[in-house]
């Protein structure tokens, strides 16, 4: 890169002709690598949009075309059709449903212990938040397993439901940091004035922590909806299964083969779809979740 | 930590006393949650690692035979410890770099910010069973989009996915396209550094490449540690993709096609399944899964033993 020689630091206002064509030069380059970067990510998107409207003949063609002619939404039918499509969407909705709803209760009640009530064991139990945070899932997968399976409940919602109602390290850290951000001396005054814990908790902190409630909520159904591991350990009977069993159970039927392929890629989209409206409909607030979780 | 007041004294004052009782009351679902979820499975696997315990028959102690049979006799036991290390040491960095990259590029000053962010950011959101399919069509030998490109410029394509020397740059590669959340986090972490520290140093005459090694890097250094830990910790679970791919890759057929082809796919979390629920062989999977914990806990200690080196915490 040329360096420019002035003797005197330029103001952001006036600059000699030449600085302004180099920082015009670079704007380009900037946008061409900004392109570039933009199409490697969004040439899967169109393979796959692309793949799911082909007719078989045209998905084994060589060369490959982008555009489908003719055009076979068709697919789409094949794919809700073949896939069990409607049946596996209210499986998953249900459990996702059951999911938020124990979520959402159980990690504000504990956030609120470890943010608005002042009692002995909160420094340990925050301490036992954060050490537990990281603990990778598959370590409890097997006596967790053996405890459900106990209870006969293998082949119900169950134990994809279940312990979403005793918290989630994750989230209470999450809600916590979003509730020690609201004044003490706002639920002290409400306390003061004669609200029980529970008042001041469901009248005063909650109606305040919608923003991070909408995080919380998006990221729970993300994870959930699109979750395969739990599903494939608890769910044998097709009647329930979720989506992505669903998929896979189309895959060790037809195959990935050419002629299975387009309906495959049709299942793929609508399944994905969900998570798209999701992330335009809650973007910041997922935005916002990432960067509060990650810097800690 | 918050201001602790009252507790600590000899004498409980009623209103600890009624503070405390709220705070267990409050935060009993995590209790309960931690001792059912966490503490007693912990416990247990480690009961079972030692033991015998195909169900549905009884568990029967076996003392260290399943860690003796898994380092002394079993093949895949190193064979996914090996691809394991592969997609962490290999993957994860090249992950964080690429999605250090994106972020400075949408951090730069350019018309429409949030369209490309958003274009960046979207194949996170696909989910993990969808994305193995379109990303083994994708890089398809014969029909896939990757080795059509490649030829016009007169390359011949890999195998890719059925390729037991390319199955797992193919996974890095399509988790590389999925890199969304920590292109955010880094994002965030650009902008928080204080424009002032730029200014200063280019008035001393830094270059762009000294700046940013110099203070953007030392300066999102935090978040670097974080995703590199979460990263790993990701990675070592590392399950979906390979089952899916597994299953495409031999045509969707039984158990032998899980790590395929020919075990290059056969991740540690992906073994650990195995072992426990298609086996069903759950002390040996429970030795598995404490070797996980440990190899989780001794990377993150060590990582974080090391990070005062190179990680700089002053601001954020």
């Amino acid at each position: 890169m040329k360096t420019v020689q002035t003797d005197k630091p330029v103001t952001a206002r006036h600059k000699p002709l030449s600085v302004r064509l180099q920082r015009a030069g670079l704007q380009v380059f900037y946008y061409i690598v900004m392109s570039v970067v933009a199409l490697l990510f969004l040439i899967p998107w169109m393979w796959l949009v692309s793949t799911s409207l082909k007719p078989p003949e045209q998905i084994i063609e060589i060369p490959p075309r982008l555009f489908p002619n003719p055009v076979m939404w068709i697919n789409y039918w094949y794919g809700i059709t073949s896939i069990n499509f409607v049946r596996y969407l209210f499986n998953t909705l249900v459990i996702c449903g059951a999911v938020l709803v124990g979520r959402i209760f159980s990690c504000t009640v504990v956030a609120y212990a470890l943010s608005h009530i002042n009692w002995a064991g909160r420094g340990i139990l925050f301490a036992i938040v954060l050490a537990t945070m990281m603990l990778p899932g598959q370590v409890t997968m097997i006596p967790i397993f053996i405890i459900f399976s106990r209870l006969k409940w293998v082949d119900t919602f169950l134990p994809l439901i279940a312990p979403a109602f005793f918290g989630d390290a994750f989230f209470i850290f999450m809600m916590r940091q979003f509730f020690m951000s609201i004044p003490q001396e706002l639920t002290d005054a409400a306390r003061l004035d004669g609200a029980s814990h529970f008042d001041t908790y469901w009248r005063v902190v909650m109606p305040l922590a919608r923003p991070a409630l909408a995080t919380l909520i998006a990221f729970t159904f993300i994870w959930t909806f699109t979750d395969f591991q739990m599903p494939l350990i608890y769910l044998k009977d097709r009647a329930l299964w979720t989506l992505a069993l669903g998929m896979q159970g189309y895959l060790r039927r037809y195959g990935a083969t050419g002629t299975a392929m387009g309906a495959m890629m049709a299942g793929a989209t609508l399944y994905t779809l969900p998570m798209i409206v999701l992330f335009f409909v809650a973007q910041k607030r997922l935005i916002q979740g990432i960067v509060t979780t990650g810097f800690k | 930590m918050e201001r602790a007041r009252g507790p600590k004294r000899p004498t409980w004052s009623k209103m600890a006393q009624r503070e405390f009782v709220a705070g267990l009351i409050f935060s009993s679902p995590w209790i309960i949650g931690v001792l059912v979820f966490l503490a007693y499975p912990m416990l247990a696997s480690l009961y079972y690692s030692f033991t015998q315990y195909d169900i549905p028959q009884a568990p029967h102690w076996v003392g260290l035979n399943n860690y003796v049979k898994l380092i002394a006799e079993d093949r895949f036991f190193p064979k996914s410890l090996w691809n394991s290390a592969y997609l962490t040491a290999i993957g994860i960095p090249v992950q964080l770099i690429f999605a250090l990259f994106c972020a400075l590029i949408l951090n730069l000053k350019i018309r429409g910010q949030a369209v490309w962010r958003t274009i960046y950011v979207l194949p996170t959101l696909m989910p993990a069973v969808a994305m193995a399919f379109l990303w083994s069509w994708i890089l398809n030998p014969q029909l896939g989009l990757v080795n059509h490109l490649l030829k016009l410029i007169g390359i011949k394509g890999p195998l890719w996915f059925n390729s037991p020397l390319w199955s797992k740059p193919s996974i890095i590669i399509m988790q590389t396209w999925a890199v969304g959340f920590m292109t955010i986090l880094y994002l965030a972490a650009l902008q928080g550094v204080p424009k002032e520290l730029y200014e200063s140093a280019e008035i001393d005459g830094a270059g762009s490449v000294r700046r940013f090694f110099s203070i953007t890097l030392p300066m999102i250094s935090p978040v670097t540690l974080f995703q590199l830990i979460t990263g790993i910790l990701w990675s070592l679970q590392y399950f979906t993709q390979a089952y899916i791919i597994g299953l495409i890759s031999t045509g969707g057929g039984g158990t032998s096609s899980l790590g395929a082809p020919q075990g290059s796919l056969l991740f540690y979390g992906l073994y650990l399944y195995i072992q426990a629920f298609e086996y069903l062989k759950m002390g040996y999977a429970s030795a598995l899964a404490w070797i996980l914990f440990l190899i989780s806990a001794v990377v993150t200690w060590v990582i974080l033993r090391t990070s005062n080196r190179w990680t700089y915490y002053d601001v954020v």
